[in-house]
């Protein structure tokens, strides 16, 4: 019976140095893995400083309520972030819904069949295709066969198509995770499939959701292959009808219907000017950019953390 | 340890009903004042009390006393979360090494003392796979002996013949209670000085349950076992020795046989008498 217990202890496991040699594994991997991230963080900060150092002393209250100019000391990006903030809205607001209801359909509802099986590889793969095909389908389909124009909503709609793969596969995997007895719990006091769904896994899984979705949102905003595709305009000097008004009821869609420009292709004219001032207001409005995305993860922080604080 | 320690040890026992240390055989571990903090909420207040060498060692006591918080302090499982903080000694014999100590490295004393948790948790691979990885992990690699110790592992858990023609198959397609018996194996494998068991039959049914628990009364020829269960039952039948738990603090310590018949706390009586807990 102990005979190759005796082996095991005739094979003189030293414990001491076993326990030593992992320390010095531990701190190896600990060194390089710090070292890498000083790299990577290195680069990101550096670029970032040298995009702030040119563009901070651009920024001004004339340069957010300026349209853009020929001349480049009064060039400003009114219609470019007004532009931006309209696209983001109208992409927001058709693919979270859809994105959400699909990943909720695919993972509780779908029969598991070839056919699910199918969509599911195809959504996945979606989420790689380039964001230039996006541009063309919407050019084909939007623009030349539902004769929208060359709108906010037609560039909302682009990229919400875009994200879409994004919030679906955050979604599913969201669901996914959590824990079976979660559901049977729910099932087992009697609850249809959408009261389980709606009481008790969608909240569970809102924080992972509203990261799938703000990981989109942040590609979206970015974007700029498939807007100048369906023909966004570089230079525009007014801006969209607003969407409140004084008079009944209010609301006013109008704008959906606008041409428009986003900071992306705003930026891309200016680089390719020839005056170094234009690529100084690129500068500039790369930072009010960037400081949009950070906004915008910040804000899903926030709320991610309130979501958690409840619980 | 020197002999003012030894003194100090002496001394403190006998705070707590116990067993005669120095006439019961020789001794596997010595629990001395162990506080146990989950950061600021105590789980343990001054825990005392003796594992025998090759014995079977209950820990029992109501939901909530912190019995498998005492267990888990053998292995050091609470060194894996934060905050977590250890008081007092658990000297560990003949090495005499105190293994909640800070300046002990979690992986040596794991490397010592074996843990069977409370829900079979083997991993996503094949049965060998399972039974050789604490092999592995100590840099055994020759095959023979892998094999050998595989084999040997398989049959003290009682679970070779059960296994033996599918052994590069998943653990996953094993019953509860057999993949209950591929976890003690795999705790076995490398023999470790002492095994740790956290209520391993509370997910079975009652005949898995009663093959544990001759499984753990054999075993007990060649490991020292510190078992915590629910089932008051089940430390009668099994235990040399039984340790009664009640928030936090160590009641009662004795040999199962006084322990269940004639036990000198009040609260021993209540709870071994189902009048609580």
């Amino acid at each position: 019976m102990t005979n190759s217990a005796d082996a095991i202890k005739a094979e003189k496991i030293d414990e001491q140095s076993l326990v030593k040699k992992a320390n010095r594994q531990d701190l190896r991997f600990a060194i390089i893995g710090f070292i890498v991230l000083l790299v990577t963080m290195f680069i990101l900060l550096a670029l970032i400083a040298d995009f702030m150092r040119v563009g901070i002393p651009r920024i001004s209250v004339d340069f957010l309520t300026n349209y853009p100019s020929r001349k480049p000391e009064q060039a400003g990006i009114l219609s470019a972030w007004v532009g931006t903030s309209l696209v983001m809205f109208t992409t927001a607001a058709v693919a979270v819904p859809i994105g959400v209801a699909a990943g909720i359909y695919l993972e509780e509802y779908s029969p598991k069949n070839w056919m699910t099986d199918i969509i599911e590889i195809n959504v996945t793969n979606l989420a790689g295709v380039p964001s230039i095909i996006y541009g063309l389908l919407a050019l084909g389909l939007f623009v030349y066969t539902l004769r929208l124009g060359q709108t906010v909503l037609v560039a909302g709609l682009t990229l919400a198509l875009l994200i879409l793969p994004i919030i679906i596969v955050a979604t599913r995997e969201a669901l996914r995770s959590i824990p079976i007895e979660m559901r049977e719990a729910a099932y087992g006091i009697g609850a249809d499939k959408w009261q389980v769904v709606s009481m008790y896994l969608l909240p569970t899984a809102r924080p992972g959701i509203l990261t799938g979705a703000i990981v989109g949102m942040s590609r979206a905003i970015g974007e700029t292959a498939p807007i100048i595709t369906i023909g966004a305009l570089a230079f525009i000097a007014f801006l969209p009808p607003s969407p409140v008004q004084e008079t009944f009821p209010f609301l006013n869609f109008e704008w959906l219907h606008s041409p428009f420009t986003v900071m992306p292709i705003q930026m891309f004219n200016w680089i390719s000017r020839p005056q170094a001032g234009f690529h100084v207001a690129a500068a500039a409005t790369g930072v009010i950019l960037l400081m949009m995305t950070l906004l915008m993860n910040g804000l899903a922080i926030y709320i991610r953390y309130r979501i958690r604080r409840r619980t | 340890m020197n002999v003012a320690q030894r003194a100090a040890i002496v001394e403190v026992m006998p705070q707590v009903p116990t067993a005669n240390a120095e006439t019961e055989g020789p001794v596997r571990a010595r629990v001395i004042d162990l506080s146990f903090y989950y950061s600021d909420k105590q789980a343990l207040h001054g825990v005392n009390f003796l594992v025998y060498d090759r014995q079977v060692t209950a820990i029992i006591g109501p939901s909530g006393c912190g019995k498998s918080t005492l267990l888990r302090a053998f292995n050091r499982m609470h060194d894996l979360y934060p905050d977590n903080r250890y008081e007092g000694q658990v000297i560990l014999y003949p090495e005499e090494i105190n293994i909640v100590s800070p300046q002990v490295d979690p992986m040596l004393v794991r490397l010592k003392i074996g843990m069977v948790f409370q829900k079979p948790n083997p991993f996503p691979k094949s049965i060998y796979d399972n039974v050789a990885a604490g092999l592995w992990v100590r840099g055994i690699r020759k095959k023979t002996l892998v094999d050998e110790r595989v084999e040997q592992a398989l049959t003290q858990a009682a679970l070779w013949g059960e296994v033996k023609d599918r052994l590069k198959t998943s653990a996953y397609g094993l019953s509860g209670g057999q993949q209950q018996r591929l976890c003690i194996a795999r705790a076995l494998a490398p023999d470790p000085e002492m095994l740790l068991l956290d209520e391993p039959t509370s997910a079975l049914d009652p005949i898995a349950t009663a093959r544990i628990e001759e499984l753990v009364t054999e075993l007990a020829s060649v490991v020292t076992i510190v078992i915590v269960t629910h089932n008051m039952q089940q430390a009668a039948r099994i235990s040399n020795y039984t340790a009664f738990m009640h928030l936090g603090q160590m009641v009662e310590f004795h040999k199962t046989a006084i322990m269940f018949t004639n036990p000198s706390d009040r609260r021993t009586q209540d709870y071994i008498t189902g009048r609580f807990g």
